[in-house]
């Protein structure tokens, strides 16, 4: 933050004898990023404006009237959604917190203790691990996820939770993310000093490492988090009992079925605007606890 | 990873193996077995003797390399590959383009509202890629879609967004809307990392803030833009789940729209996984290669400039 600081008082000083272009001409030129980012907003919200109000005509209302005219019908879309294979989108929705949840803490576990142990220790084979787990990152996941399939289908796992939640696990990118922040938030003279203290390595790790890797460990959570809650492609070619789907899952067969029954659109448009809401909101509270700029794996010391 | 102090030399030896160990299990189980496995299917086919009845009807037999030359020959797989990289010539730069442009706009003193519309514009990475082409997808259809009210109103053309030549502008809108604010960040964090005596120096000149976008802020965030780059190609390649989705509402995506959506279709919809394996390994390579490349062209300017 102190560089951000420093920057915004320096221009200050500068621009003082740089008024020779005039008031006029200064105050347009200095609308520029303000109205570029505000475009910039109104082309990302749009759809969600969209979705918000669309979700709130009847299927009637919606062919009818003007796009972004709020509607009538949204308690009546609730209870028919409510209504549709007895609550089932509900139950993705449960589904889809289930899978994200857990799968997101196991994953933030696994990449915790593998971005500590590649941070603070030097032992035989580190660079090469972090190298082919890294390359992990490259393999696009349709390759990875058909023989997964195949391989779980031996196995007998196929269209059970445990065939979505597993193979989820393990983030080449968490383990990245983890390791950046443990060798930055963990000074090697305070391992050195409990291992002095004669606590055991374990020890080390829970008590004094973990608590100083806290703030990153939240971001790789979330990525997971939203990593996870966000897949289809898994989902898809694992599960085929609906009562396991996802909420990305579920909504695609709405909208597949609803394709050519245009009295279905009203559903999945107000299921489409239910399932962003968790995350919407999960972003709004979590952002302060959240350092964007780690994602890019940048870390202040 | 005992306490005693008499082990302690040993713990602190074991100690990494044991912090990865579950790293390495599931890299073996999720990772390396299912590459391997896709590898050693892409060699192998199914001879069918007599009439493909009976249980030893079918027999699994080596192929050589069989499912390579037939998956070179499928053109199918060839205009997926064409199509992808029409796509990828829209998407990348169009995405990096503003996802740049918002990023020095945010790094401005001047922006205002700039907690807002950062969170704002970020906020699509939040929203699954399904549910993202299942909104843009009722926006392109005529009936609901506010565009075409307008174009209505001021009775101009209306073009059919989800054929022919707009469809690949309507893929690439969902693409870019989706992926503009984690570019932006990315790019974002590494300006606001640039010293601040590198603007004084360029103010003391009397540079403007156009100049110092141009002269010091974009090659100094050249790797950023570089990494960003890269993972937009390889992220372009492996298009699926929005094709996927606007396959429902559109005649004119086929089920191998791209070439992981014809590796899905051969592998489920056909049940070839032979030459579906194939296929993915082919995919695969062409990415690793392309990494590889990549990787190795930025490392040599790197050492370039600073030789140079």
């Amino acid at each position: 933050m102190s560089t951000l600081a420093v920057r915004k008082a320096a221009p200050a000083a500068g621009t003082t004898p740089g008024t020779a272009q005039g008031p006029p001409l200064r105050r347009r030129i200095a609308l520029i990023p303000t109205v570029t980012l505000l475009l910039g907003a109104v082309y990302t919200l749009l759809p969600v404006a969209w979705v918000v109000i669309a979700s709130t005509k009847s299927g009637h209302e919606l062919f009818s009237t003007f796009t972004f005219l709020p509607g009538t019908g949204f308690a009546d879309n609730l209870k028919d959604l409510n209504a549709y294979r007895s609550g089932i989108y509900w139950e993705w929705m449960g589904n889809s917190a289930l899978y994200a949840g857990l799968g997101a803490l196991l994953s933030t576990a696994v990449s915790a203790f593998s971005g500590y142990a590649l941070a603070t220790y030097r032992f035989k084979g580190r660079e090469a691990m972090f190298n082919v787990l890294l390359a992990g990152v490259l393999m696009p996941p349709v390759i990875l996820a058909i023989p997964q399939y195949l391989l779980l289908a031996k196995a007998d796992l196929t269209d059970s939770y445990l065939s979505v939640l597993l193979p989820q696990i393990l983030s080449p990118y968490g383990v990245y993310l983890a390791r950046i922040y443990a060798s930055a938030a963990v000074p090697a003279d305070v391992v050195e000093a409990g291992r002095m203290d004669g606590a055991s390595e374990w020890r080390i790790f829970t008590r004094i490492a973990l608590p100083m890797m806290i703030p990153g460990m939240v971001t790789v959570f979330l990525f997971q988090f939203v990593a996870i809650w966000n897949n289809f492609l898994l989902p898809f070619i694992m599960l085929s009992d609906d009562e396991r789907f996802p909420l990305t899952l579920g909504l695609y067969t709405l909208l597949e079925q609803g394709a050519n029954t245009p009295a279905l659109y009203t559903l999945v448009i107000t299921g489409a605007f239910l399932a962003v809401l968790p995350l919407i909101a999960l972003f709004l509270v979590i952002q302060r606890f959240w350092s964007l700029d780690l994602l890019s794996g940048a870390v202040k010391s | 990873m005992s306490g005693s102090t008499s082990r302690r030399s040993y713990g602190v030896k074991g100690a990494p193996y044991g912090f990865l160990l579950p790293a390495t299990v599931l890299f073996a189980l999720f990772f390396a077995l299912p590459i391997g496995y896709a590898v050693w299917l892409s060699f192998r086919k199914v001879r069918v003797s007599g009439l493909g009845l009976g249980s030893g009807a079918r027999k699994e037999v080596w192929a050589g390399f069989e499912n390579y030359t037939g998956a070179f020959r499928d053109s199918e797989l060839l205009h997926g590959a064409l199509r992808v990289l029409g796509y990828g010539c829209i998407v990348v730069p169009v995405m990096l383009g503003l996802a740049l442009l918002f990023a020095l706009m945010l790094d401005s003193e001047k922006a205002r509202l700039a907690p807002f519309t950062r969170l704002a514009i970020f906020l699509p990475y939040a929203i699954p890629g399904v549910v993202a082409a299942l909104l843009w997808g009722f926006l392109y259809l005529p009936d609901v879609s506010p565009f075409y009210f307008v174009l209505d109103k001021l009775g101009l053309p209306q073009p059919d967004l989800l054929d022919g030549g707009p469809l690949y502008l309507a893929l690439s809108n969902i693409a870019v809307w989706g992926g503009t604010g984690f570019n932006m960040i990315v790019i974002y964090t590494s300006l606001r990392s640039i010293p601040a005596e590198v603007y004084e120096a360029a103010e003391l000149d009397g540079a403007t803030p156009l100049q110092v976008a141009l002269r010091i802020k974009i090659p100094m965030v050249a790797p950023s833009l570089v990494l960003t780059f890269f993972f937009s190609i390889i992220a372009t390649l492996q298009v699926f789940n929005e094709p996927t989705t606007l396959k429902p509402l559109t005649n004119s995506v086929n089920t191998t729209w791209s070439p992981l959506m014809k590796v899905y279709q051969d592998a489920f919809g056909r049940n070839d996984i032979y030459s579906a394996a194939a296929e993915a390994t082919l995919i695969a390579v062409v990415t690793l290669l392309l990494s590889f490349g990549f990787l190795r062209a930025a490392n040599r300017r790197n050492k370039q400039e600073a030789t140079g």
